[in-house]
């Protein structure tokens, strides 16, 4: 394939990103910050974005594991999930985590139970999405091409 | 050309989430500030030199050393202006402010706040602690454009102070009010104690702490 229709190919893929609520706005955001001083810094904030992911996830498997459920302790968890989302424009993990955390206001096993399975879901979709864009991004710097914004 | 730098302007940032640390470093850095982030309420006060506790481990031979509301400045660092997040675990964001505003040579630093909730009560119970702004997350470029009036401000109060300090370099306990006017330029003195100390004196760097220039 060569430059432009891989760089066509990006601007595709990441609109449909948009277009299905995966990313929003603030991703937008991150990478107006990046500049030729700071070249890899959206895919640097992604990346503690997907390590802090995976540690809270795993967080929240522990916590709705006990016998006895600590629901703050649940809802401190998806407070951050919520958080790190929003602050890169991973909208629908976002959107789940509201879902979420009304769930652990109501003390709702079931309901927590399923927004977890959703928000690992959500979550493993947009990772791997991104990673397919960082990838493309990756193929067109090295052909020599710039990242059409 | 022609501007004074922005990186003359130093931001402490606090924030418990290391995206968002990320994230409010660059915009600052952007914006041409200097920055250091810190993770928690506890550490940005450390950095601040606002040792509460520090008397404890003070040896017994010096005197008058008041424990309480005794502020020792250990680091000759100047900061002018503090952005922090609410929802931390510890210290909030609010009780940051609130020891920052109580503190003699901390209150004159401009307190920003940040917070992912929209909580009308909570914003306005922060401006009125003393909070210049309240930024909702995720925060934009255009938010920190807010920033640099208020920085401005206490620099040029600090100006007009430089004459002060050095005639008050080593104050006894009751000139310690002349001191509360160079809030944000610390200096290392230690009250009620003599200059020729034997003790050295410490510097702690905490962990966690990043300081970028």
């Amino acid at each position: 394939m060569d430059l432009v229709q891989l760089q066509r190919q990006l601007v595709e893929y990441r609109t449909s990103l948009y277009h299905e609520g995966f990313l929003d706005e603030q991703y937008t955001q991150l990478q107006e910050l990046q500049d030729e001083n700071n070249p890899d810094f959206v895919v640097e904030v992604v990346s503690l974005f997907f390590e802090d992911s995976e540690r809270l996830l795993n967080e929240l498997t522990k916590a709705l594991e006990q016998q006895s459920i600590d629901f703050k302790r649940v809802d401190a968890h998806v407070h951050q999930l919520k958080g790190s989302s929003s602050s890169i424009g991973a909208q629908r993990v976002q959107k789940v985590c509201i879902a979420f955390r009304n769930y652990c206001e109501e003390q709702n096993v079931e309901g927590c139970l399923k927004c977890l399975q959703q928000v690992r879901h959500e979550y493993s979709l947009v990772k791997t999405k991104l990673e397919s864009m960082f990838q493309l991004e990756q193929q067109i710097l090295s052909a020599g091409g710039s990242i059409p914004m | 050309m022609g501007m004074a730098a922005d990186s003359e302007f130093h931001v402490l940032a606090v924030d418990d989430s290391i995206i968002d640390r990320k994230l409010i470093e660059r915009l600052l850095k952007t914006s041409s500030y200097q920055v250091t982030t810190v993770d928690s309420g506890s550490k940005a006060l450390e950095f601040l030199g606002l040792h509460e506790d520090l008397h404890d481990r003070i040896d017994q031979n010096t005197p008058s050393v008041s424990p309480n509301n005794h502020q020792w400045r250990l680091q000759e660092v100047e900061v002018n202006l503090v952005i922090t997040d609410y929802c931390m675990p510890g210290m909030t964001g609010y009780d940051l402010l609130k020891k920052i505003k109580e503190s003699s040579s901390l209150k004159n630093i401009p307190v920003v706040i940040m917070s992912s909730e929209n909580v009308p009560s909570r914003i306005s119970r922060c401006l009125e602690e003393g909070a210049e702004e309240f930024f909702l997350k995720p925060v934009r470029l255009s938010d920190l454009n807010k920033l640099r009036p208020h920085m401005l401000k206490t620099k040029s109060k600090d100006h007009c102070k430089e004459q002060v300090d050095e005639k008050t370099a080593f104050p006894s306990p009751k000139q310690e009010g002349k001191e509360e006017s160079n809030n944000n330029k610390r200096k290392a003195t230690e009250e009620g104690v003599s200059p020729e100390r034997t003790r050295p004196r410490p510097r702690p760097r905490p962990n966690g702490i990043t300081t970028m220039v």
